[in-house]
């Protein structure tokens, strides 16, 4: 490398969701600056939600983010159901988490598929693809529509839920649309194993730092919809409520989006993160998949966030089945939605594709709210991006400009960040 | 053939993206509109860029003095430009933002930081910047709206919004009226175009699609009222799409 000067400039960087940029300048063999630089046009959604009505604030959130709408509509209902001290209905518990699952298939199949696959083909979109690989794009295609039809039946709609409600939905499933989605269910499987055949044949670069991971948790399931917060890095775990505890975010000068520290200061969420965590409760099938893909916990390695995704899209597809086999047997009722507003202040968290989603309401005694909290995955991840950058790009600085480059695109694909979700922008108060 | 396909692109500003993956999430109809046209430019899902585009479909509100270069130059590289969703074609979400001060959304969200983020403005729609040829309404824009507007594109059809109100098709569809199971419901005063798609789902329209050309508001009003609704609440119903409703059509 020795006297070796560029710069790398990727403006608003293509196949992530949201505006970010990635910069770095060296100058004779040496560093001068690397930044991970979100540039989206802030949204301030917090204040948005300042006098509003309960029932509306999920409506607003889940704007927040085309992607992880549901998500957002989950940790929002649960925030505002935590400060009412209102506890939904089993069949409420059981179709939210359904519907996070066609969530967290779809995210997971577009990311892996139309953002990542690209890289892998060596091409620079999916579309070439439908030529040259049809097969695997219609594979794709099916993926994808199948968790976004999960989300429909569900929700009534996946990108900006209707009948997700303060305890309860407006409406629920027939028992044909979830007899009928059992079956395409049971079918993905085959796709998936062919997902992870197609997988099995690419080289992710290898890398490695030792990362701190933050993860929901729960006794007896690998928690999505619901659990107390951990790290890898702390014995104890913390539930919701206490999550400015371990979870610490700041503003940085370049960056339209917040940052935040836990116990080693940056740190990772996302898939890896919760299959490092959780790994002893994904279903067998699931399992399997892991282990032909070749990963094991715990992983340090940011690209196999790629392959955890599959992993956890095996696991979800499996869980779907089990959530309406039990839905079936119980058999499905119209519940009527009752609320109680109460003045109070309560955290919902739910862990959506990117990674742990923290809502925390406070409400008056009419139900209307006084102050809105909003903690994105994207934004936990940033400081982690750009540790990463810090690590990995000394060690490249002998490569052509071109290839430091895409590796470090790719790496910032390979978190899957979100960033027009990301910059909702935070209150900085507890900072 | 020899005869270029159409080139389309797509471009966001300040909004959640969502439009744009209802076009993504077309799964089935995706690989027929890949044989007409040809996708030039999509941020999200692809790395290409162009230089000119037969249709530009553009998603998000205007929230930034320096956004506004980037959006006329678009207009001067598009034959037909198409504001994709609420956002772009009447603000939407984002309008809730103008109804605080900027001092408001500085100091709540950035506080001592707030000098780094100055250039923010009120949110605009798309057409109030550059002149638009079509809008699609709708958070998020009904998939089906965008292929029939793609083809009209194609076509040389001109393109005529829907001017009737949600109430339209949410009685063909057959559903019970939401004031009659005790809730509340825009669907009187708003543009059709969703299939009265929450209604369908047991929510009362929230007014995503905004106001048909000329909404009877004040019987909308009576009706809230008349359901025992105080005008705190009919403001607030009013208030996640609507902010600009009044001058946005």
């Amino acid at each position: 490398m020795g006297n070796n000067s560029f710069n790398i400039n990727v403006h608003h960087i293509t196949r992530v969701e949201g505006h970010g940029s990635i910069s770095v300048d060296v100058k004779n063999g040496e560093i001068k600056d690397i930044k991970w630089e979100v540039v989206e046009a802030p949204r301030f959604f917090e204040l948005m939600l300042k006098g509003k009505r309960y029932h509306q604030a999920s409506h607003i959130t889940s704007r927040i983010c085309g992607i992880c709408a549901l998500g957002h509509t989950l940790a929002s209902l649960r925030a505002t159901e935590a400060a009412f001290d209102i506890t939904p209905s089993e069949q409420t518990y059981l179709l939210r988490k359904l519907a996070l699952h066609g969530e967290t298939i779809s995210s997971h199949i577009l990311h892996v598929y139309f953002l990542v696959a690209p890289d892998l083909f060596n091409v620079k979109s999916v579309v070439p693809l439908v030529k040259t690989h049809t097969d695997v794009v219609l594979r794709a295609l099916r993926l994808k529509k199948l968790g976004n039809d999960l989300g429909d039946i569900v929700a009534g709609r996946k990108i900006h839920p209707i009948t997700l409600a303060v305890n309860g939905l407006t409406h629920i499933p027939s028992e044909k649309e979830l007899i009928d989605m059992r079956k395409r269910l049971i079918d993905s499987l085959v796709d998936m194993d062919e997902t992870v055949k197609l997988l099995q044949t690419v080289k992710m670069p290898d890398v490695e730092r030792h990362i701190e991971f933050v993860a929901l948790t729960k006794e007896g399931e690998y928690a999505f919809y619901d659990g107390n917060i951990k790290s890898t890095e702390r014995e104890e775990v913390f539930t919701p409520q206490q999550y400015r505890e371990l979870i610490k975010e700041f503003i940085v000068p370049y960056s339209t989006a917040k940052y935040a520290h836990a116990v080693k200061g940056e740190y990772m969420v996302g898939a890896l993160a919760r299959y490092n965590i959780n790994y002893d409760k994904l279903t067998d099938r699931a399992k399997e998949a892991s282990a032909a893909l070749g990963l094991q916990p715990v992983n340090y390695n940011p690209f196999m966030n790629n392959i955890a995704q599959v992993v956890e899209t095996v696991h979800c597809i499996e869980d779907a089945i089990n959530i309406i086999d039990k839905l079936l047997e119980n058999e499905l009722k119209e519940e009527k939605i009752v609320v109680k507003t109460k003045r109070g202040q309560g955290v919902g968290a739910v862990e959506v594709p990117r990674g742990v989603l923290i809502h925390d309401y406070t409400y008056n005694e009419n139900g209307i709210m006084e102050k809105a909290n909003c903690i994105i995955p994207t934004n936990q991840n940033h400081a982690n991006i750009e540790a990463d950058f810090k690590t990995y790009t000394p060690k490249i600085l002998d490569k052509p400009k071109e290839e430091i480059r895409q590796f470090l695109e790719m790496l910032v694909r390979a978190y899957d960040p979100c960033i027009s979700c990301s910059t909702h922008l935070l209150d900085v108060k507890f900072v | 053939m020899g005869a270029r396909k159409p080139r389309v692109a797509f471009f966001s500003f300040a909004c959640c993206e969502g439009c744009q993956l209802e076009v993504l999430s077309l799964e089935e109809e995706l690989p027929a509109l890949l044989e007409e046209v040809d996708i030039v430019e999509f941020r999200e899902a692809m790395t290409e860029q162009a230089d000119n585009y037969d249709i530009s479909f553009i998603e998000g509100s205007i929230t930034r003095e320096e956004d506004k270069a980037q959006l006329y130059d678009i207009r001067k590289r598009s034959k037909v430009v198409v504001a994709l969703g609420a956002c772009a074609a009447i603000v939407g979400i984002n309008a809730v933002k103008n109804s605080f001060t900027k001092d408001e959304w500085l100091d709540t969200v950035y506080g001592k930081d707030r000098e780094y983020f100055e250039d923010t403005i009120p949110a605009v729609a798309i057409d109030e910047v550059i002149p638009v040829e079509y809008k699609i309404h709708g958070c998020p824009i009904n998939k089906y709206e965008f292929v029939d507007v793609v083809k009209d594109v194609l076509l040389g059809k001109k393109l005529v919004q829907k001017n009737y109100p949600v109430c339209v098709e949410c009685k063909l569809k057959g559903n019970v009226c939401m004031y009659d199971i005790g809730r509340t419901c825009l669907g009187p005063i708003i543009r059709a175009g969703c299939g009265a798609a929450c209604p369908t789902f047991g929510g009362g329209c929230e007014g995503c699609r905004g106001l048909v050309d000329d909404p009877n508001r004040d019987s909308a009003k009576e009706l809230l009222a008349s359901h025992n609704l105080t005008v705190d609440d009919i403001m607030r119903e009013f208030s996640i799409f609507l902010n600009k409703a009044e001058e946005k059509k």
